[in-house]
């Protein structure tokens, strides 16, 4: 058992602890660090870090090359927070993308996002799921339904309209900027 | 007014001065114990809310008499129901200038000091002052930053041995609705809050395309208007701000078209705020108790008289009274607390390029690593000073493999975070430099 009682008296008159002592990193970057020094990215995707110095915030760029999406480039944000990897990084599309899963805002829905996220899944994960996103969308889980349905119904108009919004285009009632690479 | 001092402190006389069957065995029964909760035991208690009215007012009450009392938050008129240090004038007042304030007021053998400011603000010299921190939080991220801060300022000798003066015990307290816990923690020797972190339960999250496309409950409505309505409306041109009328009656009309539009009922004002919030209902007799339970905790740390609790008790009055105890137990390889033998490196001297440290890293006996990434703190910020796997930083970071220490700001003691494959997780290791200052001759 700790005598605070007697201890602190002891401390109060003894020496001033040594204050020198920096503070340890914390959680968040201690993984976050593993996490970025082992990605594997497939050769379809790139980070880029605005700062090196700050491995919490960083771009993502897919650019598939197989499926509906290949010849398209996608940028992403990730945004990892000080719960990580408790809490998943905040991850947004920063592309306005014609995607049953993607929404117009950016947001994205993929499962270990947000409900399936465990802490042992990694950047490399997330990264590997969003690639995914663009192999095979899922028209089950729809975010922007028109897409959905229409990928449901009709796979060539879909395929068709994923091109026109990557050359630039309106569909429906919404201007896609061109992302061609 | 000698008598009644003396009636006021008699019954913790009794337990102060002298022994028992009860006592703890090293226990030593004297005068000097009340005198130094009293006047010598600084404390600080977290949180000024619901749990943190009831800690000062039992602290106060216990005899404790250098209470220090931290909370960014101010009084919202929903809290005046349990946080009885607070009137209706104090709205929108600091919580802990106010608390502070009454209990200075109403119990002069206590002084609180307030300070109105995120914990996260203050440095590690505010908390090493303390002989030992109460929490009473409503968020597991301040739980654990507290928890992190304390276990951060253990240190230990050359041996591995804890020092026992730098052992800050916590004593947390936590309430939701009928439900509450005690537990205490001894940084260092008992389980810390991240040993135990699965013992929180899980932020409730809905899929984002059933909110966006199957909505089925009223929450999904809501959390719709949140998530993707807020951003895009951006109906006030801010944030949601949780305590504005305004914005929860925006978000109330907009969850309620939309569950007209799915025909979902349930959706009310009240349960727009609870999500909204994340509201986990308060009710004040669940607080007395857990707060009564932190304190007796405190007074048995501050004066050893009595075992202390060992180390987590539950509480539940749902339905009649229900208490556990039990000994959580420690995680080897908790990435707060593990008893990591602290990893050293010693170097000659400063002028020494950050390349050759990478070259002994990998050709070192005890670490033998492949391709270290190494980051550090230097002046409170973190720096990548290399890491080789990112092409982004890889290139931005190359000129430091050619510098010296001392041009990186790297000195004797300093501590290189390495992240590399041969290791599970990436660990600290503290350079020891024996010539520091090379260039002072």
């Amino acid at each position: 058992m700790i005598k605070l009682y007697s201890l602190k008296q002891h401390k109060k008159d003894g020496e001033t602890p040594k204050s020198g002592n920096q503070r340890k990193a914390s959680a968040a970057h201690l993984r976050i660090t593993k996490d970025l020094n082992e990605l594997t990215l497939p050769k379809t995707c790139t980070t880029e870090f605005p700062d090196p110095d700050d491995l919490l915030n960083f771009k993502l760029t897919i650019c598939p090359d197989e499926g509906s999406y290949k010849g398209g480039k996608f940028n992403f944000s990730f945004k990892v927070g000080v719960n990580y990897p408790h809490e998943p990084p905040k991850v947004k599309c920063e592309t306005t993308v014609y995607h049953p899963n993607i929404d117009l805002d950016g947001n994205v829905c993929l499962n270990i996002l947000r409900e399936d996220w465990k802490p042992v899944l990694t950047i490399n994960s997330v990264i590997y799921g969003l690639q995914y996103l663009f192999l095979e969308p899922n028209p089950e889980d729809p975010l922007n339904k028109e897409a959905a349905d229409v990928l449901q119904n009709n796979k060539r108009l879909f395929d068709m309209n994923v091109q026109k919004a990557m050359r630039g285009g309106v569909i429906g009632n919404t201007y896609f900027e061109k992302c061609l690479k | 007014m000698c008598d009644n001092d003396h009636r006021r402190w008699n019954h913790l006389k009794k337990i102060l001065e002298r022994s028992s069957p009860f006592c703890h065995p090293d226990f030593e029964p004297g005068t000097g114990i009340l005198e130094f909760l009293q006047n010598s035991c600084k404390l600080l208690v977290v949180g000024a809310g619901g749990l943190g009215c009831e800690l000062l007012k039992d602290l106060a009450m216990m005899g404790f008499g250098d209470v220090h009392v931290i909370d960014m938050d101010t009084i919202d008129l929903s809290n005046l129901n349990r946080q009885f240090l607070f009137r209706r004038k104090d709205v929108n007042s600091s919580k802990a200038e106010v608390a502070a304030k009454f209990i200075n007021e109403r119990v002069p053998t206590c002084r609180v000091t307030p300070h109105h400011c995120k914990i996260q603000d203050k440095s590690e010299d505010f908390y090493r002052n303390f002989h030992f921190v109460v929490c009473g939080l409503d968020s597991v991220v301040a739980r654990r930053w507290i928890n992190g801060m304390l276990i951060s300022l253990l240190s230990y000798d050359d041996n591995q041995q804890l020092d026992n003066s730098t052992v800050i015990p916590l004593i947390d307290g936590g309430t939701e609705g009928f439900k509450g816990n005690v537990r205490v923690i001894i940084p260092g020797i008992t389980p810390c809050i991240d040993c135990t972190l699965d013992l929180f339960p899980p932020q409730v999250t809905y899929p984002l395309c059933t909110i966006a496309s199957t909505p089925r409950l009223p929450e999904h409505c809501i959390e719709y208007v949140k998530l993707i309505q807020w951003p895009k409306e951006n109906p006030f041109d801010s944030n949601i701000d949780t305590d504005d009328p305004v914005h929860i009656s925006w978000i109330y009309e907009k969850s309620l078209e939309r569950a007209d539009e799915f025909g979902i009922n349930g959706v009310n004002y009240r349960l727009v705020q609870g999500v909204i919030k994340n509201i986990i209902p308060a009710v004040a007799s669940t607080n007395a108790v857990i707060a009564a339970a932190c304190v007796t905790e405190a007074f048995k740390v501050a004066t050893s008289c009595c075992p202390l609790l060992n180390n987590y008790a539950v509480f539940n009055n749902a339905d009649g009274i229900y208490t556990y105890t039990y000994e959580a137990e420690r995680k080897s390889d908790c990435i707060t607390c593990s008893p990591r033998k602290a990893k050293y490196l010693d170097i000659d001297d400063t002028n020494m390029r950050l390349e050759k440290i990478i070259e002994i890293l990998c050709e070192h006996q005890q670490y033998q690593m492949k391709n270290p990434a190494l980051t550090i703190e230097l002046d409170g910020k973190r720096k990548t000073l290399y890491m080789p796997n990112v092409p982004s930083i890889e290139l931005k970071t190359r000129p430091n493999l050619k510098m010296t220490l001392e041009q990186l700001g790297i000195a004797d003691g300093c501590k290189l975070l390495v992240a590399d494959i041969t290791n599970p997780r990436a660990f600290e290791i503290i350079l020891k430099i024996k010539n520091n200052c090379v260039s002072m001759e």
